[in-house]
């Protein structure tokens, strides 16, 4: 695709926490609609790496552009960055102390100032979009994981970003709830969404992709079309970590 | 096992044999030794009085001194929380200058006695206030009209209106450090999750702290927060050294005039047990729903 249509590129970053290197000449581009999924073995720098994209951490050096937004620490133009980037997180991370309505309004409220009437009207219809319209009252803990994921995924959702950055958003599941976010996540990728993927679900990462990235030691060792990523991968790591998690 | 723990064991009676003799050993010593004349008869007619010119029954010294102490404690427990989140927030802040002032409020009233400390307000802070304020004239001309019924219930007798105001605003001085306290434990046993999820939707931090975290935060520390309000009702007496006219103050004030010494410390501290006791009792039955 043409460089106007980049909705995110990431130029030789590098990211330190003190000495150690969780990022080392990172490179990327994504374009709009398109769905990255990036996998990889624990602490190859992959969370490190989408966490970057909307300034939950801030790079060492290089650069990130998203949406046309420069991505740097003390950025007057951060809020509006993560109002284009919507975060689904591991552990769901919904706020306790409201109910699941208010969960999805507060941003649209808050930060978007939508008048209350409207923003629960597109609540409504969001949770309708990911099948739990009638959880709208309950709080947060009196829902499974699954669904609390899923409510995570609307919360984002709701603040109508272009974008959405997902961190392992199954791996703190119970295997029997996996699927009922995946099919979501799947629904969602039928939109036109740019999404960009962290998890090790690689039957959904088959079905969605349209680009795999493979890291390792904080390195993007391949970056591939799902098809060749999964026949014939080029480095001999990826074969192995490959190997490793579609063997059973 | 649990049902031996609310049985009497032989040496429970002994023990409670001990304490009885020492305190029958006491009181004889007070009555015997220092020839001291129990006039217990005269203490009701020091917490009510009937007042012939009027003829009804008015409060007297000590209930006026207790609703004094009651008012003091509440105006004083919501400006220390008022001040106390402010402080507790600023502990948090991502701003040195910001944390630096807090901590050094902090550790000022930690490393001082409180008498001094509240000296101290009282002299630099709370006696300018007054004066710059003209609050003096200003109660005296409300003390002067005839409809202040409203003023007189919320601050009782408007005359003494700049000593309540002072004992108020030291005693919540005083307290919003260790409220402060509360609130910073509470800001930061909230999961660093719940700030990322608000900042990735997009709010500030204001806002994060305003709608996510201190409502959670605050929520985890009532608790903590109402013992602190039974210490608050307990230090109130500490104002009575800058004449804050309060429970302590007039029992001084009765015992100077009437040499009724255990008698008057006994009501006062049995109306200081009734109130910290009975908000003990309230705070649990609270926390249980």
């Amino acid at each position: 695709m043409s460089a106007r249509d980049e909705m995110i590129t990431v130029s030789n970053v590098d990211k330190f926490y003190g000495n150690f290197q969780a990022l080392s000449e990172v490179s990327l581009s994504v374009s709009q609609g398109e769905r990255v999924v990036i996998c990889g073995p624990s602490g190859s720098g992959k969370s490190t790496l989408i966490r970057c994209m909307n300034g939950l951490e801030f790079h060492s050096s290089g650069s990130i552009i998203v949406d046309g937004i420069s991505v740097e620490e003390g950025s007057k133009q951060l809020k509006t960055l993560r109002q284009e980037v919507g975060m689904v997180f591991q552990q769901f991370n919904l706020f306790p102390h409201l109910t699941i309505l208010e969960n999805l309004t507060i941003g649209p409220i808050q930060v978007r100032k939508i008048a209350k009437a409207e923003a629960e009207r597109l609540a409504r219809q969001y949770l309708e979009r990911v099948h739990i319209p009638e959880q709208a009252d309950k709080y947060p803990a009196q829902l499974s994981g699954g669904q609390q994921q899923r409510v995570a995924i609307a919360r984002s959702l709701c603040m109508e970003t272009r974008i959405m950055l997902f961190d392992e958003p199954t791996s703190a599941l119970d295997p029997e709830m996996i699927n009922e976010v995946l099919d979501v996540m799947v629904e969602l990728a039928d939109t036109g969404i740019t999404m960009v993927c962290v998890t090790h679900e690689m039957g959904f990462a088959r079905k969605v992709a349209d680009t795999m990235v493979f890291m390792e030691a904080g390195r993007i060792v391949e970056v591939a079309e799902p098809e060749k990523f999964f026949t014939n991968p080029e480095s001999e790591r990826c074969k192995l970590f490959l190997g490793q998690i579609l063997e059973h | 096992m649990l049902n031996s723990l609310k049985r009497f064991h032989w040496l429970d009676y002994v023990i409670l044999a001990l304490l009885i003799v020492a305190t029958v050993t006491i009181v004889a010593r007070i009555e015997g030794a220092l020839n001291y004349d129990w006039r217990w008869e005269k203490i009701p007619n020091y917490i009510f009085r009937y007042k012939e010119s009027e003829d009804r029954w008015v409060a007297n010294l000590l209930m006026q001194g207790l609703v004094s102490t009651v008012r003091i404690s509440i105006y004083a427990g919501f400006l220390a929380l008022i001040l106390g989140v402010i402080l507790g927030v600023a502990r948090c802040s991502t701003n040195l200058t910001v944390r630096m002032l807090a901590r050094t409020y902090l550790e000022f009233l930690r490393n001082v006695p409180p008498v001094v400390v509240i000296f101290i307000f009282f002299f630099f802070l709370s006696e300018q206030l007054i004066v710059a304020l003209n609050m003096e004239s200003w109660a005296r001309g409300i003390a002067r009209q005839e409809d202040n019924a409203i003023w007189t219930f919320l601050f009782g007798d408007m005359r003494r209106f700049p000593s309540l105001i002072s004992g108020v605003i030291v005693l919540a001085l005083f307290e919003s450090a260790f409220v402060g306290e509360i609130v910073r434990a509470g800001i930061q046993s909230i999961g660093v999750g719940q700030r990322e999820a608000a900042r990735s939707i997009g709010m500030s931090q204001l806002q994060e702290m305003r709608f996510i975290i201190l409502p959670q935060a605050l929520r985890k520390v009532l608790p903590p927060l109402a013992n602190q309000f039974i210490s608050l009702v307990k230090d109130s007496s500490l104002v009575s050294l800058i004449s804050v006219q309060e429970l302590t103050f007039k029992t001084v004030e009765l015992v100077a005039s009437t040499r009724l010494i255990f008698e008057a410390w006994l009501v006062a501290a049995a109306f200081y047990f009734v109130i910290c006791f009975g908000l003990s009792l309230l705070f649990r039955r609270l926390e249980k729903r």
